[in-house]
């Protein structure tokens, strides 16, 4: 349960590239709501005002739906669209747009690499490899397509400082694996995992590799070139942008070979009653009309990203997480969930003889949001032996006086519940 | 400290929360049911021992947080000893105090029950609590229905 003494020492200064008192000025939700200090931004990041704005413009001015019209304001908002697919090539550095399949949420990217890859490539026996570290949304997908092929999904264990056990992975990395389904930063507790050797280790062996980069996306450069993995999915409003979007990028030679997992319009070339052929990747995979407003919105955000400057955000985090370790690893009762030896943007922890519902409620007294529960992630809080935790988690419009009101709303609840 | 906390953590809800009363199984339950809440974790097991329609003997083991705990406490506290339908009336009391609904007519006997499971009033202020506090009540019910055999409740 240790894990402070594990962490990496930081400056006690946070980046000077980063203000977060300027960026809190830049999202509105603070304005209207004085005083909050909002630590829950891996369960959803607040919106800055150019990401409302962007997605009212475009509904005040261009849009119309995608992919059909003949008209022009058709033609303007396919354009934006098929734009925002580019912006996000540019965020991951995908070698070809069309590798940017526009979805729900991370989610539903991991759903359907299990309903289209997976369907198609495993069968009885075939393994798929995870870790303890995994977020529902990668483990349940593959659960409900064992029911279906028979597949084996196997766990890599945790090791006692709580980051991944790198030599038990490679142990379990053996000639029944055929998928390797990781998350790049563990939502539960921070914890970093090192998916390049992951993927250099499963490639040895010829085994594709899916990353949840939902809580990586957000806090440091991703390169999914270099990163080096098969399959890439984050959400929309982790990333400071719209709810109900995301993305699944995929290496261009798999997602060719993949067949649709839902029909319907905009991802068919001809269609009779006898027979239908399908788009190209990416539209083959999206069928409907698409969260167009929300694909224009999260091309915004990722542009507030980069203008923050992706390297800056992952120092001032780092930095931030630094702070948070040691200044909650100094208070009397409380204890650090452990997270290895990289812990980033995310604070697991318990306050002893108190519930983490009766410390949430308590903070929110305190105009401290943080998240309460399971997050989640019950097979990694069962491994920890810990029924629910309190977690908060950073962003960029965090500074070190959100830390400090997190403390001291901490000892408000010590104090209430020792009277 | 805020006056709000001080509302809901009322000090016979710490007390309830950090000492709860009956907490322990019964060795021959006439009935039981299991409570959990997915949402945090909490989890709580209902016994009784009916004698005809009355409850005999009424107790809970589990884990959860001060409203959760408490709530169960005062719940085998003031249940012990009624008949069903006088604990089918606090219980619709109790949820209407805690949801903020419209409070039914309490016979005149079992006013002084209902004033003991008021301090968890406080809840109705906030509605991702309200699930904690009804948590026992919810698997007594489901005990009633159940017998010895057991049922799990969920609330979410």
């Amino acid at each position: 349960m240790s894990g402070a003494a594990k962490s990496p020492r930081f400056h006690a200064n946070p980046s000077a590239s980063l203000d977060p008192r300027r960026i809190k000025r830049d999202f509105p939700v603070f304005e209207r709501n004085p005083g909050l200090v909002f630590l829950d931004s891996a369960a959803s990041a607040q919106k800055p005002a150019a990401v409302i704005d962007t997605v009212a413009e475009y509904y005040r001015t261009d849009y119309a739906n995608v992919h059909r019209g003949v008209y022009r304001l058709s033609a303007r908002s396919t354009d934006l669209f098929e734009q925002a697919r580019a912006r996000v090539q540019r965020f991951l550095n995908a070698a070809d747009e069309r590798e940017i399949i526009f979805v729900r949420g991370a989610t539903e990217g991991i759903n359907l690499v299990a309903n289209s890859w997976g369907a198609k490539n495993l069968g009885p026996g075939d393994e798929v490899l995870l870790t303890e570290l995994e977020h529902h949304a990668n483990i349940v997908p593959w659960q409900l397509l064992r029911e279906r092929t028979g597949l084996k999904l196997v766990p890599a264990p945790i090791d006692a400082s709580g980051g991944l056990d790198m030599a038990a992975f490679e142990r379990l990395l053996g000639p029944r694996t055929k998928l390797v389904a990781v998350t790049q930063l563990a939502n539960a507790t921070g914890a970093l995992v090192p998916v390049e050797t992951i993927a250099r280790l499963a490639h040895a062996r010829g085994v594709p590799v899916l990353v949840d980069g939902c809580q990586a996306a957000p806090r440091i450069p991703v390169d999914v070139q270099a990163l080096q993995c098969d399959f890439y999915v984050f959400s929309g409003h982790k990333t400071y942008g719209p709810t109900g979007i995301g993305v699944l990028w995929g290496r261009k030679a798999l997602l060719d070979d993949m067949p649709p997992w839902q029909g319907g319009g905009d991802m068919i070339l001809s269609v009779s009653f006898e027979n239908t052929i399908f788009q190209e990747p990416p539209h083959r995979f999206e069928a409907g009309t698409p969260h167009i407003s929300g694909a224009i919105g999260l091309a915004r955000a990722l542009d507030y990203i980069e203008d923050l400057g992706r390297e800056a955000i992952a120092e001032h985090e780092a930095a931030l997480t630094g702070y948070g370790v040691d200044r909650l690893g100094r208070m009397q009762g409380v204890r650090l969930v452990a997270a290895g030896q990289r812990r980033l943007g995310i604070l697991s922890f318990e306050v002893e003889g108190i519930h983490p519902h009766d410390v949430a409620t308590v903070l929110d007294q305190h105009n401290v949001a943080v998240r309460a529960g399971h997050h989640c992630a019950q097979p990694l809080l069962d491994k920890l032996n810990l029924p629910a935790t309190t977690r908060a988690s950073l962003g960029v419009y965090n500074d070190e006086s959100d830390i400090d009101a997190l403390a001291a709303a901490i000892e408000a609840a010590q104090a209430m519940f020792s009277r | 400290m805020t006056i709000d906390s001080r509302e809901l953590y009322q000090d016979i809800i710490l007390d309830h929360g950090r000492r709860p009363r009956n907490f322990r199984a019964l060795a021959h339950p006439s009935h039981l049911a299991h409570g959990h809440n997915p949402l945090c974790g909490d989890r709580v097991t209902v016994y009784l021992e009916l004698d005809g329609n009355r409850i005999k003997d009424v107790s809970f083991e589990g884990r959860g947080c001060a409203i959760s705990t408490a709530s169960a406490s005062l719940m085998t506290e003031v249940l012990k000893g009624k008949t069903l339908a006088e604990a089918e009336a606090l219980f619709r009391g109790f949820h209407a105090s805690v949801t903020g609904g419209e409070m039914p007519a309490m016979p005149p006997e079992l006013e002084d029950d209902m004033e003991r499971l008021l301090p968890l009033a406080g809840v109705k202020s906030y509605p991702a609590r309200v699930k904690c506090a009804t948590l026992a009540w919810w698997a007594f019910e489901a005990a009633l229905k159940s017998g010895a055999t057991g049922a799990t409740v969920k609330t979410e």
